[in-house]
């Protein structure tokens, strides 16, 4: 793409009319829940935005990320968006390797100094110097103080980078953290999931390039339009929680009937995502609707909340044996305290002196 | 420590701290009770120690006709707090998919309108507890502080579980958090004050019941 190109030239150019992309504007606006008077702003920032430069870096992850926002479903207008910005550096997706993708980063560092978007996906190991995960011979976390200080802002994708995900699970082997964990004097952007919805990351995006500047967020850092509400909140089975109506396993008839998967362990109660509006698969479904509970993906420490299939309402850790044990301590204390009455009591009678009829008469 | 991290814990390492204490202070206090026994008496007694024990477990449940007024509402209400209670706790299916998880073991739930009926009863009965406890001279006299803590810890169980299914003025994983946090508080608490009598009652009616079917000695 020509550097000078703006969207809705390189749109016109892959055959999407005007008319499409307002339509795409005015779902955007939907979808954050900005007014409808704004899908014309948006329209009309977008139109005319040139493609700022975008550096994504992929630290501890598992490619999750970059499969979900380049694989979800093809091409759509939130592809071509992503192809708007210039993508500058990103194992996956690059073609250069070697000492030629690391020089890529370098030119687009200096060239774009104070302006590009850093877009960051895993977490950043820090145990042992950092040694578990290096790229180029260099540490993630070099990297990332690196590319940070010259970043606008930082859009930390997927929930290894926003919250430290499954390499933060217990016992975090790497000393895995997250990118609001090192950086913390520049705008950051968490776009939790596991991985993130594809129209959420793009949304984001393009919030940045109409407003140039990242949406409102909420206490964790997720944008507020996404992750304002729970998946239990906008569940298409919410009624038969509330009727309290459970599916018990996986195939009786609650299930058969698409009754609430709480019982099952569903964690949409706690999780805030867009999952139950946006959809996924271009609005085909989301888990729930494949007969899944949520395991609670795009909230912090969700490996570690328990069993994916234990109820919210039911313990997180093994209480059973903890009580087995207290019982057991509880009862021996009791026997234990028993006997040293029952000594006690027999020690004052053995002592007692015996009270005579010579003593009541005063002799 | 954000609000998931908080949940993770009251649900884990806080719910083994409240049920190790808990049931290593009820398991003592319980079986120390009993290990006190009850000195051997060396005279036939001329009634039965056993019907008697049994025979008053029985009728304390039925006392209300020789209550005075204040006595009989006190009665009432505190019948009427401890079925709903106990309704709520047993036949709540989240309560039920909790017990499965623990014991391996459940049972059917009562529907909701029926849970949210004997909520509301408890609830309100609690409030009606307190509210004389503090209006009748003769009640609060005899109320110390421990009446009113335990009050407390028995009523935000309700309160927040009330909370909870509804969504009412905070988010679930908030109210979730509270209503468990509010249970292991009563759990920790419970051996060591009052709500002890959640097993020592039947222990006590028999004992009294004991004492008054002696009779005195045989001739």
């Amino acid at each position: 793409m020509k550097e000078h190109e703006t969207l809705e030239q390189r749109l016109g150019e892959q055959g999407v009319s005007r008319r499409a992309f307002l339509k795409f504007c005015a779902a955007l606006a939907t979808m954050m829940a900005l007014p409808p008077s704004s899908a014309g702003a948006i329209a009309a920032a977008l139109s005319q935005a040139k493609r700022p430069s975008v550096i994504w870096l992929s630290f501890q992850e598992c490619t999750g990320c970059t499969e979900s926002l380049t694989r979800s479903h093809s091409p759509t207008l939130e592809s071509l968006i992503f192809d708007m910005i210039s993508l500058d550096y990103h194992h996956t997706l690059q073609a250069a390797s070697g000492h030629a993708a690391e020089q890529a980063r370098d030119e687009a560092m200096k060239a774009f100094y104070g302006k590009y978007l850093l877009l960051v996906d895993g977490s950043i190991p820090l145990k042992d110097g950092g040694v578990y995960s290096t790229i180029a011979g260099r540490t993630n976390l070099d990297m990332l103080e690196e590319a940070a200080k010259g970043a606008a802002a930082i859009v930390a994708v997927g929930s290894c980078a926003a919250f430290g995900g499954l390499p933060n699970a217990q016992p975090n082997p790497t000393g895995a953290v997250a990118v609001s964990d090192i950086v913390r004097d520049k705008p950051i952007v968490n776009i939790s999931g596991c991985p993130p919805i594809p129209s959420v990351i793009t949304g984001v995006l393009a919030h940045y390039l109409t407003f140039g500047e990242l949406p409102a967020l909420d206490e964790l850092g997720r944008p507020k339009a996404f992750y304002g509400e729970t998946i239990h909140d906008r569940c298409y089975r919410r009624p038969f929680y509330d009727q309290g109506k459970f599916a018990k396993t996986f195939d009786d008839e609650g299930a058969r009937n698409g009754w609430c998967l709480y019982e099952l362990g569903c964690k949409g109660p706690t999780t805030h995502n867009a999952c139950a509006t946006t959809k996924w698969n271009g609005g085909a479904g989301f888990p729930i609707e494949a007969g899944h509970g949520c395991i609670g993906c795009s909230e912090p420490k969700f490996w570690d909340a328990g069993s994916f299939y234990t109820p919210l309402s039911a313990p997180a850790a093994d209480v059973a044996a903890v009580a087995q044990v207290s019982m057991i301590a509880g009862a021996g204390a009791a026997v234990a305290m028993g006997a040293l009455d029952r000594a006690k009591k027999q020690k004052l009678q053995q002592s007692r002196e015996k009270l005579t009829v010579a003593d009541l008469k005063g002799d | 420590m954000d609000a998931q991290e908080l949940l993770i814990w009251v649900r884990g390492t806080g719910l083994q701290i409240a049920a190790a204490v808990f049931v290593l202070g009820m398991s003592y206090r319980m079986l120390h009770l009993l290990l006190i026994g009850r000195k051997k008496s060396l005279a036939e007694a001329r009634g039965s120690e056993w019907a008697g024990g049994l025979r008053t477990m029985w009728q304390r449940n039925f006392v209300l006709p020789r209550l005075s007024p204040r006595g009989r509402f006190t009665f009432v209400a505190g019948y009427v707090f401890h079925l709903g209670f106990f309704v709520t706790l047993f036949f709540l299916s989240q309560h039920i998919a909790l017990f499965r998880a623990v014991f391996g073991f459940g049972w059917p739930a009562l529907p909701r309108g029926a849970i949210d009926i004997s909520a509301v009863l408890a609830l309100a009965a609690m409030v009606a507890l307190l509210a004389h406890r503090l209006v009748d001279p003769v009640k609060r006299l005899l109320s110390d502080y421990q009446d009113y803590l335990t009050w407390a810890l028995s009523f935000l169980p309700l309160l927040t579980g009330f909370m909870l299914l509804r969504e009412i003025a905070f988010e679930y994983v908030t109210l979730l958090t509270l209503h468990i946090a509010s249970v292991e508080l009563l759990l920790i608490a419970a051996p060591f004050t009052n709500l002890a009598h959640m097993f020592s009652t039947f222990i006590s009616r028999w004992y009294n019941g004991a004492v008054m079917g002696f009779k005195g000695i045989q001739t």
